[in-house]
């Protein structure tokens, strides 16, 4: 069996796939990739079967050896690629020959790049996932140097296209987001889209977290029942500072959740970085 | 009970209270046409969450939600009255730092507590604070407690806990505010057993006293 052997890393490197919905009932939550859409790109092209495990890169720096031959591709955040110290195109379906090494730099935007491998990484799944579930501790082990992390056989697509353009995100993206169902919990719930907000230096797989003009919460409300949550909650805090949940969200959760942002743009909310700013519009 | 959009994948069924909100839960989980188009059935202390599959709109899922009257006539959970579901037994030696507070707040004896804690056969409401924990429902009404003041920045595995109306054993250590009454060799989360999680909904427990 092949593997890659994981040579340098820069920021954080997590194993994750499709995640593994299904399990709330036992405090499990359904991880997975933060930006699914540019994960199950990268699967599709290198042929893999939905739901194989690649890698979640936050901003480059992972450096990575064959141990025999290894097709992979690099979607998401456009990271500068080298094998061998030569650059190939972001974007681009390679094929490592044995001892060859692949490097990831920098995204000049975004956050997280994946780097899907043809066969998926070989890891022991946990209720039928390999998702690094970060909040939880539950799944594959952080990827640190020297890892090895073997490559499986099943892959039952063609490798089709050479390459893919390489993603760009926009300056401020404005995400769309539903009303509710807590928003009577804010004083004023349009000032969520009225604002700008900037995604803090603490946001993680957990949730972005929000700077800018907290938002007034309605007193003498008490305490919400805890209930379930779902990624791209925006929940309400006493300070008025809001939480947008990710893909590691506790399952259920003790603050109002006055709107949520529309499932297909958590993925671009998992591209920002801190500091950036991005804008909510009704729906 | 009111059906509240939550995002366009979400759908929050609200109840009155933990009983409906238990029964409810339960209910869904086995409505085949529900389960056709949901991810994932979220119960809460006063909700269930529907997470519809990819491509499942939230009014098409709002279609097959069954009335209030059938969701909960449906015979399958209104506790206390023993539900036909497995029990755990879980031994548990009450010596906790919060007894005595406990006690206190009450106003019952240190005996008195751990009586009326192992009076009444618990249900699990739902999960949420850590994989494998579980909000137990149904105690004696006698022991509902506030959560401590000053939560503890780290709380033994095994510990057992009260907390308004629930009672919960926490999976590992982990911070944590419930007011401490004993402590449990028993293992609630384990991911080498199949299922890990020893409490699951619809699984009556019944702690007991034991001297270790």
């Amino acid at each position: 069996m092949s593997a890659l052997l994981v040579r340098a890393v820069g920021g954080p490197v997590l194993v994750q796939d499709a995640g593994r919905p299904g399990h709330a009932a036992i405090g499990v939550g359904s991880a997975g990739a933060a930006d699914r859409a540019s994960y199950t790109l990268g699967g599709r092209l290198v042929g893999n079967e939905p739901g194989a495990a690649a890698l979640e890169v936050v901003l480059g720096g992972l450096e990575v050896e064959a141990d025999g031959h290894v097709t992979v591709c690099v979607t998401g955040a456009p990271a500068p690629l080298e094998v061998e110290g030569r650059p190939e195109p972001s974007g681009a379906v390679l094929t490592l020959r044995p001892g060859q090494r692949l490097r990831l730099g920098t995204p000049a935007s975004g956050l997280r790049s994946y780097l899907s491998v043809r066969g998926g990484l070989e890891l022991p799944p946990l209720l039928g996932s390999r998702a690094r579930d970060t909040l939880a501790g539950l799944g594959p082990e952080p990827v640190r140097v020297g890892a090895v992390l073997p490559v499986g056989t099943r892959a039952p697509g063609e490798v089709l296209v050479d390459a893919v353009p390489p993603s760009r995100y926009d300056a401020v993206p404005v995400v769309r987001v539903v009303r509710g169902p807590r928003d009577d919990w804010a004083a004023d719930p349009d000032a969520l889209v009225a604002r700008t907000w900037r995604v803090g230096g603490a946001s993680d797989r957990v949730g972005l977290r929000l700077e800018g003009d907290p938002l007034g919460v309605v007193p003498g409300k008490g305490e919400l029942p805890s209930e379930g949550a779902l990624r791209g909650a925006v929940q309400l805090p006493p300070d008025g500072h809001p939480v947008v949940f990710g893909p590691d969200h506790p399952v259920t959760g003790g603050y109002p959740v006055i709107a949520v942002v529309v499932d297909a743009d958590t993925d671009r909310l998992a591209q920002l970085r801190p500091g950036e700013e991005l804008r909510f519009r009704w729906v | 009970m009111r059906l509240l959009p939550y995002g366009d994948r979400g759908l929050l069924v609200e109840l009155a209270d933990t009983a409906a909100a238990v029964s409810a839960a339960a209910a869904l989980r086995t409505d085949t046409a529900v389960a056709e188009l949901v991810a994932d059935v979220v119960p809460g202390a006063r909700t269930v969450l529907l997470v519809a599959r990819p491509g499942v709109s939230v009014d098409r899922l709002r279609t097959v939600v069954p009335d209030e009257k059938h969701l909960l006539g449906a015979g399958n959970g209104a506790f206390g009255q023993g539900l036909p579901g497995p029990e755990v037994i879980i031994p548990v030696v009450y010596d906790g730092p919060d007894l005595a507070a406990v006690a206190e707040l009450t106003g019952l004896s240190a005996e008195e507590v751990v009586a009326a804690h192992t009076a009444t056969s618990w249900q699990v409401a739902f999960g949420g604070f850590a994989p494998g924990f579980a909000y137990l429902v149904g105690g004696d009404p006698r022991l509902r407690v506030p959560r401590r003041d000053q939560p503890r920045t780290t709380v033994p595995a095994g510990s057992v806990g009260l907390a308004g109306e629930f009672s919960g054993v926490y999976p590992r250590a982990s911070p944590g505010g419930w007011q401490l009454i004993g402590r449990t060799d028993a293992v609630l989360w384990d991911i080498e057993r199949d299922p890990p999680a020893l409490l699951a909904a619809g699984i009556t427990v019944r702690f007991e006293a034991s001297e270790r």
